[in-house]
């Protein structure tokens, strides 16, 4: 057994020139490297979505404040949410995903490798493309530059009457070429988990990172596809006349809505859900245990799947729905903190007993535990209708899915960062400076966060380019803004301990963290094709079978 | 010596870095201290739990109960959390073997999937009855009708029975709970989306094109509620405020009076008069009784009679009213009213023309 998992011999000792080292990476059709550069996209989008944020936070610090235009400000948070979104979010786990989910299946590639080229690219253009907006969006009126019609872009703003120039059309056309991007790669994860799992694999032996980016990767090729639509109806409006969403000449706002939030609603899921499957790898391998009650855990994620379609319209509970549909989107809503919930327990008990190691990884993902935690349980206060009547559209709205996207899925994303950081560069990170991102990550997200859900209680709007003194909101804004600043000084840790690690840090090895799943097996960084010889499992676990050869796992499971 | 004004300086880091985080920790206390004390604060504080009117309450209530429940679950699961990571860390003097590996347990996995599914249940049917209580609720005869009709960047309010239109500050009569006199409100919209959401009076509905939603209130604290527009509607969806007024019965009754009557033009502002219906004002604006009728701005028939102007951005002075007029920008950057380029003594006049409108 032990023999058949060698990795072939690295062979990058031979230097190469400059350009051809960035001609393999620009014409690469390895899923290891497409995954880098997802990554790496990923991370500027990221620097470039947090300096949106910073600006709005800074024009937020003290009521009346002069610091940027309004107009600058809702170019901002329509940016902001966008980018972090779509070009943040979806190409990060997408890259994590791509680059791990053939290692760990015992696979030497995708099922498409130039089809995963041509979605990276095609996400990439749709970025640029967002952001030439910056440049281009003027158009022949004269008017507007990013598009400043919010990340969720309700009809009738992104009419041509309300709407001038060209910056919605950036922002519809972005999305819709990225959009292709990420079906393709649904696509492809879909086809590499179903078509490749080394021999022993069966569905039920896949590591569960690996089930969970499949539920992931389906729920992309639902999701996307009616945002897709809907991002056509609106071209259509706004080129050719149509009038799906064009309220003056009769169509709906509503209809786009709906269009907006069935894709809007799962893709929380489709970025939560490979955050889920982080945490599900990292815990196990720190608390020393296997997973707890892994099939309950796949049938979990499955419900989320399932339910997560039925949840839209809780976005939309102010719209004047009738009381009928409020109440079945209420319950739907709470029924999905069902399978939520027991993934927190189903964590809780792989720790219950183990031997907890503190690393960076865990640090993370103890912390996304917590905050989880709380976000589930303000999505339940937001589910109850008439309590979101006051809380939806308010900064307690903020607040809640900030928990969710920046406490849940960045925290263990970064966890995610520095667990496989040693596998990707071959390089150990240091862990002093891991452990200190993670303290000023976690002050500044509390501060930020934490006092955000206040002035929502106390009527504070989202998306007000200013607010008005004596509401009580002064200085739950001033503490919020402080956070920002710890949270940056934590990113630049980050950032300096992955360039410092990568040309300074010491050598990983292949296995650093005396894992289980197959990818630790391979070389660090893997070599092209990562398996010298396809890989036989029998367990969940297959290293930890080549370890304990006298007490495998696939006797007990 | 050099030792001792390091010592100082290190000590008043120190020192302010204590005042720092003790004003933080503090800020957790502070804050249900914010929004929970004092229920009868007589503050500008559109707090969601200070509620003065049914739906507010209703809402209020059940928001206590997801409240009570959501915090037993984050006791419970905190508690375990917590205590799974502290006592299942590896210690200093380890072994080094792994702990027993344990794959599940189909008992523990039914418990915690049954509890929830229960908590689900009693959560759902309390809301479900708050839900029907309040969308359900029907017009008693005494009710006050309003149709609110949201524009870029302000509100426009019309009585329909009551011959009554005014903007962005919405008058509506106390209610005795022995004799309710609820206000329903239409909700219909001009241009974009917006949100109708004064906290303490009841949640927000949203104001959308070609579609027409209701909601409704019955305050029974006189007083001055304010809220604003709760849905982003364009450049200045941040200064489109709302206030509503609680006005006893009989002021309620007065102020409709006041407000059904034409306009009372004097002629000391004949000039003002002059150059305001022969300038592009009345393309957007109406005086009832002259020949300004229209209808993309505010009516501006009883325009003194309101304490804020655009939309609640400024206080309705003197000076302000005339820094509208001449500039909206420098109030209200991308507000829709046009500066009008008049020259001084026309502003002047056209000020007094409206300082007249009472």
């Amino acid at each position: 057994m032990a023999s058949e998992t060698i990795a072939l011999a690295a062979a990058h000792d031979v230097p190469q020139p400059i350009g051809t080292i960035l001609h393999d990476w620009v014409t690469t059709v390895d899923h290891k490297k497409l995954g880098i550069l997802y990554i790496l996209y990923a991370l500027i989008f990221l620097v470039i979505g947090g300096i949106e944020a910073t600006i709005m936070r800074i024009q937020l610090i003290v009521p009346h404040n002069d610091f940027v235009s309004p107009q600058v400000f809702n170019r901002m948070f329509t940016m902001h949410g966008t980018t972090m979104i779509f070009f943040v979010a979806m190409p990060i786990l997408f890259g994590f995903g791509n680059y791990l989910i053939p290692l760990m299946i015992g696979a030497r590639d995708m099922a498409f490798p130039r089809l995963n080229a041509w979605s990276f690219w095609l996400t990439a253009f749709g970025g640029m493309l967002l952001y030439f907006s910056f440049i281009g969006g003027n158009g022949l009126y004269g008017a507007g530059t990013a598009p400043d019609v919010g990340w969720f872009a309700y009809a009738p703003l992104t009419a041509t009457a309300f709407s001038l120039g060209h910056s919605t059309d950036f922002w519809t056309l972005g999305l819709l070429v990225s959009g292709f991007g990420s079906i393709g790669t649904a696509i492809n994860i879909l086809a590499t988990i179903i078509c490749l799992r080394c021999p022993g694999m069966t569905l039920g032996k896949m590591p569960l990172l690996v089930w969970l980016n499949l539920v992931m990767a389906a729920m992309v090729l639902l999701a996307i596809s009616p945002l897709t639509a809907a991002q056509m109806m609106l071209s259509l409006d706004r080129f050719l006349g149509a009038h799906f969403f064009d309220t003056l000449a009769g169509g709906s706002a509503v209809m786009w809505m709906h269009f907006f939030w069935i894709f809007g609603h799962p893709e929380v899921y489709v970025l939560v859900i490979p955050a889920f499957a982080f945490a599900s790898e990292i815990i196990p391998v720190f608390s020393r245990k296997p997973i707890f009650g892994y099939p309950v855990m796949v049938a979990a994620t499955i419900c989320i799947g399932f339910v997560g379609f039925s949840v839209w319209a809780h976005h939309m509970f102010t719209v004047g729905m009738n009381s009928y549909a409020n109440s079945f989107f209420t319950i739907t809503t709470m029924a999905i903190g069902v399978p939520t919930g027991i993934k927190i327990f189903n964590w809780i008990g792989t720790m219950w007993g183990g031997k907890i190691v503190f690393k960076t990884p865990m640090l993370f993902c103890i912390a996304f535990l917590f905050q989880f935690l709380i976000a589930g349980l303000t999505g339940i206060m937001l589910s109850a209708a008439p309590f979101d009547w006051q809380l939806g559209n308010s900064y307690f709205v903020v607040a809640h899915f900030h928990y969710v996207i920046v406490g849940g899925i960045l925290f263990t994303l970064f966890g995610a960062f520095y667990y496989w950081f040693p596998k990707m560069s071959g390089r150990m990170y240091n862990e002093t400076l891991g452990k200190l991102h993670f303290w000023l990550f976690l002050i500044g997200f509390h501060l930020t966060f934490d006092f955000m859900h206040v002035p929502g209680l106390l009527g504070m709007p989202r998306r007000i380019y200013t607010y008005e003194p004596g509401r009580g909101w002064d200085i739950w804004n001033l503490i919020c803004t402080i956070g920002v600043f710890f949270q940056i000084a934590g990113t630049a840790v980050f950032v300096g301990n992955l360039l410092w690690s990568y040309f300074k840090g010491k050598a990983a090895g292949n296995d650093p963290w005396d894992a289980w799943t197959l990818e630790w097996s391979t070389s660090s960084p893997p070599v092209e094709y990562n398996f010298a010889r396809i890989p036989i499992v029998k367990s969940r676990r297959p290293l930890w079978d080549i370890k304990h050869p006298e007490d495998p796992d696939w006797k007990y499971e | 010596m050099v030792q001792k004004i390091h010592f100082n300086s290190q000590s008043r880091i120190q020192a302010s870095w204590i005042k720092w985080a003790s004003f933080l920790l503090a800020s957790y206390w502070f804050a249900p201290q914010t929004v929970f004390g004092n229920p009868q604060d007589p503050s500008q504080i559109p707090n969601i739990f200070k509620p003065q009117s049914t739906p507010a309450h209703s809402i209020f209530q059940l928001s206590l109960f997801v409240l009570a429940i959501c915090a037993v679950i984050f006791v419970i699961v905190f508690s375990l959390l917590a205590y799974s990571v502290i006592k299942f860390r590896r210690r200093a003097n380890d072994d080094g073997r792994e702990p027993p590996p344990i794959y599940g347990s189909n008992q523990i996995e039914l418990a915690w999937t049954v509890i929830p599914v229960l908590i689900v249940l009693v959560l759902f049917l309390a809301t479900a009855r708050v839900i029907h209580g309040i969308q359900q609720a029907k017009p008693p005869a005494e009710a006050i009708e309003v149709i609110a009709v949201g524009h870029q960047f302000w509100w426009e309010f019309r009585y329909p029975g009551l011959g009554v239109v005014t903007a962005n500050e919405l008058h509506v009569p106390a209610s005795d709970p022995a004799h309710p006199t609820p206000t329903f409100i239409t909700l219909l919209s001009a241009d974009t989306d917006h949100s109708f959401w004064v906290p303490r009076l009841a949640g927000k509905t949203d104001l959308i094109p070609n579609r027409e939603n209701h909601m409704w209130m019955d305050p029974n604290e006189p007083g001055i509620y304010v809220g604003q527009c709760a849905q982003y509607c364009g450049t200045q969806h941040a200064k489109m405020l709302l206030r509503v007024y609680v006005d006893p019965p009989d002021k309620f009754r007065q102020w409709i009076e006041e407000q059904s009557k034409r306009a009372q033009v004097s002629e000391s502002a004949k000039e003002g008069r002059r150059i305001f219906e022969t300038t592009a004002c009345i393309n957007c604006h109406a005086v009832s009784g002259t020949v300004a009728d229209g209808r993309f701005g505010p009516d501006l028939t009883h325009l003194m009679s309101r304490d804020t102007i655009a939309s609640g951005a400024a206080t309705n002075t003197h000076e302000n009213l005339r820094l509208w007029i001449h500039n909206p920008e420098t109030i209200k950057p991308g507000a829709l009213m046009p500066a009008m380029n008049l020259k001084q003594q026309d502003l002047d006049a056209v000020t007094a023309y409206l300082e007249t409108l009472r």
